[in-house]
């Protein structure tokens, strides 16, 4: 266990402050409305949390990801829709933070970021790449006044007509193979978004998922220069499943602890008495702490890889941050059906103090934001050539 | 790294690699993935080599900046050679 510094825990309390006094207090209309939480996200922004992981130096924070990662449990607990903008947009930052290499126009954009607490959200999926992130079909192009450019057809933006600025994965160019990637950010004012579908889904509700079409215009610094495949097996890829994880934790310990409250109330009631969904509840924490287990001890795992940073990009390693999404995103929902069960119908209604309908149907959409069934897929092979694991 | 393992590795793709292009046409220097293999036909590289040449390539190694070129592919592979003998 890492030791967390001051500024780190003085970040958190932030957060859990903000999660129990704002997040918590719009997350039933955020989810019956599908609307996007914008108190919570500028009370994030009022704390300055937007650039938490940018480097000091650089006007950011410079909190650790231990710390990001604890507060995006904390904000899940409350809301999960505005744990997971929280996540989604750390994830684009500590890519940026972690692949700028030095470049100039980066730097600057993340002085920018941490003035303004600019949001970033991202654009990855693409229709008929089925949900292979490895792959994009959208490419750069050049226009005639030398600006480069490109249109995305993405089935699902992420709050991106609340974001500033966009991170977008697409072929180095029109020609180049669509395994030849780079990522882009492109200014919200410079990219249009042209709505395509809807986002009233069972959870997740207010992310503001929807897909477009985006087109954006943009210069050729505004293209990270690393290799597309490190910081996908360096930053990307772990970064979303650990933070995803958290803010996955966050949901079900929530759902817990409405399974606590209600079973300490039963047994107040009737001292002495046996009270069976305090047992059933017992159950349904060891489960829990698997889920802890798992997100806590890949975190640790990430954190220790720091200071060699291609040890992500092994085999092993793979295996190991895909398996926390596995496990991650089938347990959380079952912790959330546990205390269905434990507390019964109370647990069912909307609009009981004991509900767990929205972290029941916001821990269901774990499973699905990269398919598990892919993941597995690609598990499948990498486990053939491990040796060890 | 000699021409006939270049040569052999060359099959490996040719059959695995699923690239767009020739496969004589990739220099031992170009990124394989700029050239079109996919994350998924890579790991079949990776089986296919390990078969063809019978080693097992340790966890270290399998990473995509080893099989990202020819030559790097190669090198592994020399690596893996000069131990066993």
């Amino acid at each position: 266990m890492s030791v967390l510094a001051d500024r780190d825990l003085e970040f958190i309390s932030g957060i859990r402050q903000i999660a129990t006094e704002v997040a918590a207090a719009h997350a039933d209309e955020v989810d019956r409305d599908a609307r996007f939480p914008a108190e919570a996200v500028q009370a994030l922004r009022a704390a300055r949390a937007l650039s938490a992981y940018v480097p000091e130096e650089l006007g950011g924070g410079g909190v650790s990801l231990e710390a990001i990662a604890r507060a995006c449990s904390e904000l899940g607990r409350r809301c999960s829709s505005t744990a997971m903008v929280f996540a989604m947009h750390q994830i684009q930052v500590g890519t940026i933070v972690r692949h700028l290499d030095g470049a100039p126009w980066f730097e600057s954009y993340l002085r920018e970021l941490a003035a303004d607490q600019r949001l970033i959200a991202s654009v990855t999926s693409e229709i008929g790449t089925g949900g292979d992130m490895s792959r994009s079909i959208a490419g750069v192009t050049t226009g005639e006044d030398g600006k480069l450019g490109f249109e995305k057809q993405a089935p699902t933006v992420s709050y991106g007509a609340h974001a500033d600025d966009l991170l977008t994965t697409v072929r180095r160019s029109e020609g180049a193979e669509p395994s030849d990637q780079v990522l882009v950010l492109s200014r919200a004012s410079d990219t249009e978004l042209e709505p395509m579908g809807t986002w009233d889904t069972i959870g997740m509700r207010g992310t503001c998922s929807p897909g477009f079409v985006v087109r954006a215009r943009f210069s050729r610094d505004q293209i990270l220069a690393a290799p597309f495949s490190t910081m996908m097996s360096e930053s990307l890829v772990p970064l979303s499943h650990v933070l995803w994880s958290f803010v996955w934790l966050g949901i079900a310990t929530e759902a817990f602890d409405r399974g606590r409250s209600f079973v300490r109330q039963a047994m107040r009631k009737s001292p002495g008495k046996p009270v069976p969904a305090a047992h059933s509840l017992s159950r349904v924490m060891s489960e829990l702490s698997m889920l802890r287990a798992e997100v806590e001890s890949a975190l640790q795992e990430f954190l220790a890889a720091e200071p060699d940073r291609e040890r992500l990009g092994t085999v092993a390693a793979v295996l190991r941050f895909n398996n926390l999404k596995l496990a991650a995103s089938e347990q959380a929902p079952r912790v959330c059906m546990g205390v269905l069960e434990v507390i019964g119908i109370a647990a069912y209604k909307n609009d009981s103090q004991f509900g767990v309908g929205r972290q029941l149907r916001d821990a269901l959409s774990a499973r699905l934001m990269v398919a598990n069934e892919r993941i597995h897929t690609i598990d499948a092979g990498l486990l053939a050539l491990a040796k060890e694991l | 790294m000699s021409d006939a393992l270049i040569e052999d590795i060359r099959g490996v793709l040719r059959d695995h690699a699923r690239l767009p292009v020739d496969v004589e046409a990739i220099s031992v220097d170009a990124d394989l993935f700029a050239a079109g293999m996919s994350s998924h036909a890579s790991v079949n590289v990776m089986l296919a080599l390990e078969d063809t040449f019978d080693i097992e390539f340790p966890d270290r190694m399998l990473k995509r900046s080893v099989f990202d070129t020819i030559s790097g592919i190669a090198a592994a592979i020399d690596e893996l050679q000069a131990q066993a003998a």
